[in-house]
């Protein structure tokens, strides 16, 4: 397994998460103790250096909104965790969550110290019991310990964490949404601006980081943002955690260097397609991501490589579809759940969602016909360039990506044909 | 004021900072599409009709929702700006029941203006509508929510102008809607049925129960005597029903109109809001003279009434008894008036012309009985009197003027202004003041307790005694007063209260288009028709005199008591 790397997930499964003892066997802690002898924007600095880009799916550079957020002179200020790893094939966070508890948990109180703020909430999703179970206990224990609560290791900064669940809504993960959540409302996206930075939780300037990135923190501390970057390549620092399902041999969460390329990643570490199928087509970012077919396997795993190749690396899901799978059949699936996801607040999303199933329905029901692929493209394109938030902008992403690949089987479809004998086509076809 | 400099459409533009890229445009002649913007309220930006493209931004903005800023370049018109817009609106038409022809917003509908606009001629979706109940188990509002376009304009001014928050969203996806809490009706809601909702929805998914047939029946029935009543402030905007402009005064034209209709006597509430003025005028002095319980409280606004009752059941002693004036009107009606011209109140039809939904909510209160028949049959708001009239053939804008016919027609301007907040706090001090001091007062105009402002406060020095009062409209000020009253802050003695932001001028029940610039606009009418009446003050008013030495005695006498006033009952 010379592809991976063990810089986050080097204490995963090695230490017992809620064991204090254990993490600083491991080396816990002294990056925060470092921390403390460092100005907060020496830290940013750092962080900057790192080239961390948000590891929940957006990529923006974790270092910027650092800065953004330092330079707004508002008190106080909240650090809040995104823990509501929603994205279907995303099960990185978790690991972090389950293995590595403190871990995280020093990388929100290193941000609490950067913003002299003094509460951190982690919003983990609804569907994560055990998660919250034992952050819920590695909080405790470092709360008794001194680690978490009034002035930590005889600091004058105090830093206290709360654990917050949420209750099942995909878009809870956007941002803005959580905060909504967070603060007991309706699971629905702000308008944006104002930005989380200067109207966050409560309406006050908040940092929102995935669990990923701000587990990254202790070691960009630790040991200098250079060293970090040095991990990956020129503009995406570091290492990923990769989420690899679907039809692959070895499924699971690999930790990788930036660069590596899909290939290597679905070949060399999951091991290719089983039973011999061939492979179809891969979707990377979860649900809300591109879908591409084999000949962009060779694509680098970092953010400027998978933009210029019209993908993203997302929230580092990789879900590989084989075929026997059909493809009209894979993006009904995925139009369901955005339909059930839709948190209804804007027209395009509700609607447009609705409208979308509708019409693959008709293919893979046998009634589509051409004009369908112009109906598809005005809702699509409306979606993407005019919904409230994330959710409605990327929800048609994997049926037009897939159009764009697989527009054959589109219009096999119409003629009432589906290629890997899935489609049963009830209401038409031959 | 800090001008920001942008470009809409290669058009320079100078607006304040804050200014939004909707209103920026507006001053550079560009009319971008709303649907779920309202003047008045703060956005949704859920409609995603007045999309806009912003240099530098990927995705199109709304611009009901996005402030400019300094150098801005704001696109508004483009292949695919309007195809963003055209979409959104034809997935919103799909989902819409199409029912414009036998819609009561036909003609008036902000959804049908739009697909007018947008040139809309077909639907390419698939038609989705949805499947929900409506809810007419109340006299007042009728919701029927699968005509909702989901643009939350209800659901803001019920939480943030009103606080009732009787309406919320719910659910997500195909299924978010607009309803109660547990999908009740709204009659089992906190619902206090002022019907700002009404007021502000672009659709026909939520508005006034039409009473219109009630009405045609008694007028085409030979054996009931039916009388009408119209209350102070729609004189001020019904005109505006037949295309007049806001603010045109109609008092004339109206009482032609209804007398074109059919009615047997054009009587005017106006003149039981003097009345109201000499009986809540004289409790107030009750009061004050014998450490009753201060601040008093008008209760002439039924929304306002429903909302003590629900929301501060502990303060209700506060509240004065006496009726308000439609029901005032009932009363006396079918006891003087039938007494007086000899009619069996059986057979008396008291209709009344509101700016107002909750007045139908009012006059169904199981204790505005007091004649031993309802004192009020059928209330009409105003855009309900509006159809009658079209219905009729009956074109306002070109009748002769007429006269509201005597004794109860007969009002003064101090009746009149009860149509605009601080209307009945001015009314009540030109009264008070002479009343105690047996002087005459003369500058009559309070101009302290005027405006659209949601609190006004004044003091008001009585012959050397100096009395604070304060005048609160809308819900929301209405609650902040009611916190101070708690709290023992702010030593008032007496508070107007009316439930409608400006006032009944802005009632649940008017024309449709209401807004604060509207509103503006009939305020002036109103101050207009004070200005123009030969008596101003409640306590001259010669038919009240009258109906004092006649039939009532005194103020806050026996026969007040058991027609004029009330009593409330805690509903929390």
């Amino acid at each position: 397994m010379a592809k991976t790397v063990k810089l986050l997930s080097e204490n995963f499964g090695k230490i017992r998460p809620d064991s204090l003892e254990d993490y600083l066997n491991a080396g816990g802690f002294e990056a925060l103790k470092k921390a403390f002898t460092m100005k907060p924007l020496d830290i940013i600095e750092e962080v900057k250096k790192s080239k961390l880009m948000g590891r929940g799916g957006a990529g923006y550079p974790t270092g910027s909104k650092w800065e953004q957020l330092y330079r707004i002179e508002k008190f106080p200020k909240y650090i809040v965790c995104n823990a509501d790893e929603g994205e279907p094939g995303t099960f990185k966070d978790k690991l972090i969550l389950n293995y590595d508890p403190m871990k995280l948990i020093e990388g929100m109180i290193i941000a609490g110290y950067v913003f002299n703020s003094n509460h951190g909430y982690i919003y983990i999703r609804g569907e994560y019991p055990d998660s919250q179970n034992i952050m819920q206990t590695a909080a405790d224990v470092l709360e008794k310990t001194g680690y978490l609560g009034e002035n930590i290791l005889g600091s004058d900064f105090s830093f206290h964490l709360h654990v917050r669940t949420g209750a099942g809504a995909y878009v809870c993960g956007e941002n803005s949404t959580l905060l909504n959540s967070l603060e007991g409302k309706a699971g629905r996206p702000r308008k944006k601006p104002p930005h989380l930075a200067e109207v966050g939780l409560f309406e006050l300037p908040t940092l929102v980081n995935n669990v990923e990135s701000l587990a990254n923190i202790p070691y960009i501390v630790l040991n200098g943002g250079d060293k970090y970057a040095s991990f990956g390549t020129e503009a995406s620092g570091g290492t990923k955690l990769v989420c690899l399902s679907g039809n692959v041999v070895n499924r699971g969460v690999y930790e990788v260097r930036f660069g590596t390329t899909l290939r290597e990643i679905i070949y060399e570490l999951g091991g290719g397609v089983p039973n011999g199928r061939k492979l179809k087509l891969v979707q990377i970012g979860g649900s809300s991501g591109p879908c591409f077919d084999e000949t962009l396997l060779d694509t680098p795993l970092c953010y400027d490589a998978t933009w210029k190749n019209g993908i993203t690396v997302g929230s580092g899901a990789l879900l590989v579809v084989d075929d026997s799978n059909c493809v009209v059949d894979f993006v009904k699936c995925i139009t369901e759940f955005f339909v059930h996801e839709s948190c209804g607040k804007c027209t395009l999303c509700r609607e447009g969602n609705k409208q979308l199933l509708k019409i693959i329905n008709k293919f893979t029901e046998g009634t589509a016909s051409e004009k369908d692929f112009d109906a598809i493209r005005r809702i699509s394109d409306a979606m993407t360039n005019g919904a409230f938030c994330g959710l409605g902008e990327t929800a048609s992403r994997a049926l037009t990506t897939c159009l764009e690949y697989f527009k054959d089987e589109f219009e096999e479809h119409i003629n009432g044909k589906c290629r890997a004998g899935v489609c049963s086509f009830e209401k038409g076809g031959e | 004021m800090k001008m920001v400099n942008l470009k809409i459409d290669n058009v320079n533009v100078s607006v304040p900072a804050g200014t939004s890229i909707l209103d920026a445009a507006k001053e550079a002649g560009i009319k971008i599409p709303t649907l779920c913007y309202h003047p008045d309220m703060p956005f949704t930006a859920s409609c995603r009709l007045c999309l806009v493209q912003i240099k530098g931004k990927r995705k199109l903005q709304p611009s009901c929702a996005t402030p400019v800023k300094e150098n801005m370049e704001v696109i508004t018109n483009n292949p695919m700006i309007r195809e963003a817009r055209k979409t959104a609106l034809e997935l919103l038409l799909a989902n819409h029941p199409m029912e414009c022809p036998v819609c009561i917003k036909n003609n008036k509908c902000e959804l049908q203006r739009l697909a007018q606009e947008l040139n809309i001629t077909d639907i390419t979706f698939e038609k989705c509508s949805d499947m929900l109940p409506i809810d007419d188990q109340n006299p007042a509002i009728v919701r029927e929510p699968n005509k909702c376009v989901k643009c939350g304009r209800c659901v803001e001014v019920c939480h943030e102008v009103q606080t009732v928050g009787a309406i919320n969203t719910a659910y997500r996806s195909g299924e978010y809607n607009v309803c109660t809490a547990f999908q009740k009706p709204l009659a089992e809601s906190e619902c206090v049925f002022c019907g700002q909702c009404v007021n502000v929805c672009p659709v026909g998914a939520i508005y006034e129960k039409d009473d219109t047939q009630k009405v045609w029946d008694a007028l085409n029935d030979p054996d009931k005597f039916v009388i009408v009543q119209t209350a102070p402030a729609i004189r001020a905007s019904l005109g505006e029903e037949f295309g007049m402009d806001p603010g045109s005064l109609v008092t004339g034209q109206m009482v032609t109109a209804l007398r074109n209709l059919g009615f047997d006597r054009v009587f005017d509430t106006d003149f039981t809001a003097d009345l109201t003025i000499i009986e809540e005028g004289n409790e107030l002095l009750e009061r004050l003279e014998n450490n009753g319980v201060l601040p008093m409280i008008t209760s002439c606004s039924p929304g306002w009434i429903n909302f003590i009752e629900k929301f501060y059941p502990e303060l209700l002693q506060h509240l004065s008894s006496c009726k308000s004036p439609q029901q005032m009107f009932g009363a006396l009606a079918k006891t003087y008036y039938a007494q007086k011209e000899n009619i069996s109140p059986e057979k008396m039809f008291v209709v009344s012309v509101m700016p107002c939904t909750a007045k139908k909510y009012e006059a169904a209160r199981p204790e505005m009985n007091s004649s031993g028949y309802r004192d009020v049959d059928v209330v009409l708001t105003t855009r309900e009197l509006g159809r009658m009239l079209k219905e009729a053939g009956i074109n306002l804008a070109i009748l002769e003027p007429g006269k509201f016919d005597e004794p109860l027609g007969i009002s003064t301007g101090a009746g009149a202004i009860f149509g605009t907040s601080g209307g009945v706090m001015e009314a009540a001090l030109r009264t008070v003041y002479e009343v105690v001091t047996g002087k005459e007062l003369e500058n009559i105009d309070f101009t302290d307790v005027r405006g659209l402002e949601g609190i006004k406060e004044a003091e008001v020095d009585i012959d050397g005694t100096k009395i604070k009062i304060a005048v609160a409209n809308s819900l929301k000020n209405a609650r902040e007063l009611l916190e101070m009253v708690k709290s023992g802050k702010g030593d008032y003695k007496f508070i107007e209260v009316m439930c409608c932001p400006g006032g009944c001028i802005g009632g649940g029940g008017q024309p449709y288009g209401t807004n604060n610039e509207t509103k503006q606009k009939r305020m002036q009418a109103i101050y207009k028709e004070d200005k123009n009446m030969k008596i101003r003050k409640s306590h001259k008013n010669p038919a009240v005199c009258e109906l004092y030495e006649d039939f009532l005695g005194k103020p806050l006498g026996y026969k007040s008591h058991k027609l004029l006033h009330t009593y409330y009952t805690p509903k929390k």
